[in-house]
């Protein structure tokens, strides 16, 4: 039995902020962290004058390989006018902010800090395609990389593994990709705002106004089904099952429990937390689930005390739509082998009675890997706090809300459980 | 046998000669493919060089459109994809390893399950010479 895991003293997350997520050619690291600061500033109820901030904790997975630039730290602490004081990056691919907050967690919790910023940023859509996919591919094991393993193709595996143990099938994962699309427009944030009968409507209009015949795509499923709109990246992986590459960036501001109130009258808690790592795919206990993640849940449910039906609503990693399937089987929120009936059944949608991915998840709101972690807190923290507007979950009564990040192919896996008291 | 560390430059090394080895504990017999120098199950430090046969079965697999570009160097595309997987071995433990002649560009014809044997693709380019680990149905 694992020890139960508490902290020195409480952490509440008193503020958050993250920038609009998406592609952009003329923005960058630095000014996408700032819309992210601003956002978290203006949240911040009964202000923040950032000179009390103690101390930066940033995630970011590869900008030196993205960008060539390494050593985000002070390059944050530096824009956000906090230098000297220290700045500390974090790296868990793309989990690395998740990481940060941890690490945030840590320092208030011993007593060293009382305020600190944690964050994370990456800026990917420079690169080609390809280049990406062999940036990714740097936080996959070596025999993958090796083998030709893309990050699109181990998550392929693992969907092969997995139709093949529980007999679902590709349809099942569309049922994901439309879910998450729903909620996609909701988020005024998000890369892709759009359902995918919009996109299906856009390109019909597109293909009418030159001159091309349009097929005849009678439902979502038809128009995902057909490969010229929806290519293979790697079987049965495609495009729609994909995240984008993205740009973006994402902060909160956590500080020690007794001065909360100090800070806003709301207050989000950290109720529990956990962290995993694991082997790779090849070596895993079983091919159909990360070990990490279950770990890291168990540790969290362990501090909390808390169990998987506490849990109101969660933002889990879904990089590819079978990941979503698999995160919501290991985090017991389904049982193992009915995460995809779950999902078919309407179970995990907005309106449904566990809302998964309300943000539209990394599939529509967009994957700037070290952004991801926090940004995905962001949401359950603007949900706790009934700011969601449009996306807001309609249950009247949250209380509880978490966050789950994968980083590699389920190399470092976390899940942050926050509660509104 | 040489003495050789049981590290991944060994294991591709062995490849380049057309071996598939793995390392087995001498403390608790269990073995690892590829080779680990420490023992994970009863965390011993003592291992042996163990030759595969070279069979197995598919566990899983993928086939690849948007190649790393490692792999489009080796003329693989969008039009001509690749097939990759994990491979459990007839000795137990799994390897990833390419999947060769299967048919990429019709992947619900490739079987999880399927049986498979072993083979080495030796790829030379600017004089660098490479062993991929690669298995094809049996």
């Amino acid at each position: 039995m694992a020890k139960r895991r508490k902290l020195g003293r409480g952490v509440a997350v008193v503020g958050a902020g993250m920038s609009r997520f998406g592609m952009f050619r003329d923005r960058d690291s630095k000014d996408l962290f700032a819309e992210a600061f601003r956002d978290m500033t203006a949240s911040v109820d009964k202000g923040l004058d950032p000179a009390d901030i103690d101390a930066l904790y940033l995630g970011n997975f590869s900008n030196d390989y993205f960008m060539r630039q390494s050593h985000w730290g002070p390059l944050i602490s530096d824009l956000v006018g906090i230098t000297p004081k220290p700045a500390t990056r974090t790296e868990g691919a793309c989990a690395s902010s998740a990481l940060a907050f941890r690490e945030g967690v840590f320092a208030i919790a011993s007593g060293f800090y009382d305020i600190v910023l944690v964050g994370g940023v990456e800026e990917m859509s420079k690169r080609t395609t390809e280049e990406v996919a062999e940036g990714l591919a740097l936080a996959t094991v070596p025999y993958e990389g090796k083998a030709g393993f893309t990050f699109p193709g181990v998550f392929g595996a693992v969907a092969t593994a997995y139709f093949e143990k529980y007999g679902a099938g590709r349809e099942h994962l569309m049922n994901v990709t439309i879910k998450s699309h729903e909620n996609a427009p909701l988020n005024p944030k998000a890369q892709y705002p759009y359902t995918i009968r919009d996109m299906m409507e856009a390109k019909k209009a597109s293909l009418e106004k030159r001159g091309i015949p349009v097929p005849e795509w009678e439902d979502e499923k038809a128009f995902l089904r057909d490969p010229k709109v929806n290519p293979v990246v790697a079987w049965p992986m495609h495009l729609y099952d994909c995240c984008p590459i993205s740009d973006g960036a994402s902060c909160m501001l956590l500080v020690a429990e007794e001065i909360a109130k100090n800070f806003t009258d709301e207050p989000v808690y950290l109720a529990g937390m956990g962290q995993g790592s694991g082997r790779g795919f090849h070596a895993s206990e079983a091919l159909t689930y990360f070990e990490a993640t279950r770990y890291a849940a168990k540790e969290a449910y362990g501090m909390a005390g808390m169990g998987p039906e506490d849990v109101q609503f969660a933002e889990v990693h879904d990089c590819f739509s079978i990941a979503e399937i698999i995160h919501i089987e290991d985090l017991g929120f389904f049982r193992e082998g009915e995460g995809y009936k779950a999902v078919e059944e309407g179970r995990t949608r907005l309106a449904g009675p566990k809302p998964i991915n309300t943000s539209g998840g990394l599939k529509c709101k967009g994957h700037p890997v070290g952004a991801t972690g926090i940004s995905q807190l962001y949401e359950v923290w603007t949900q706790l706090r009934g700011k969601a507007g449009a996306r807001q979950i309609p249950n009247k009564n949250l209380r509880v809300g978490a966050a789950h990040n994968l980083g590699g192919t389920g190399g470092t896996c976390t899940f942050t459980i926050l509660e509104r008291r | 046998m040489e003495e050789r560390a049981f590290n991944d430059i060994s294991y591709e090394k062995f490849l380049r000669e057309e071996k598939l080895m793995g390392s087995r504990c001498k403390g608790c017999g269990r073995l690892y493919v590829p080779p680990r120098p420490l023992c994970i199950e009863c965390h011993g430090a003592e291992m042996e060089w163990v030759r595969m046969k070279g069979e197995g079965r598919l566990a899983a697999f993928t086939c690849i459109t948007v190649p790393p570009p490692f792999m489009m160097a080796q003329g693989y595309n969008r039009k001509n994809p690749y097939c990759t997987g994990v491979v459990e071995l007839a000795e137990g433990g799994r390897v990833d390893a390419r999947i060769v002649g299967v048919d990429p560009t019709n992947p619900e014809t490739i079987r999880v399950g399927m049986p498979l044997k072993v083979k080495f693709l030796h790829w030379e380019e600017d004089g660098k010479k490479e062993t991929f680990l690669a298995f094809e149905p049996a």
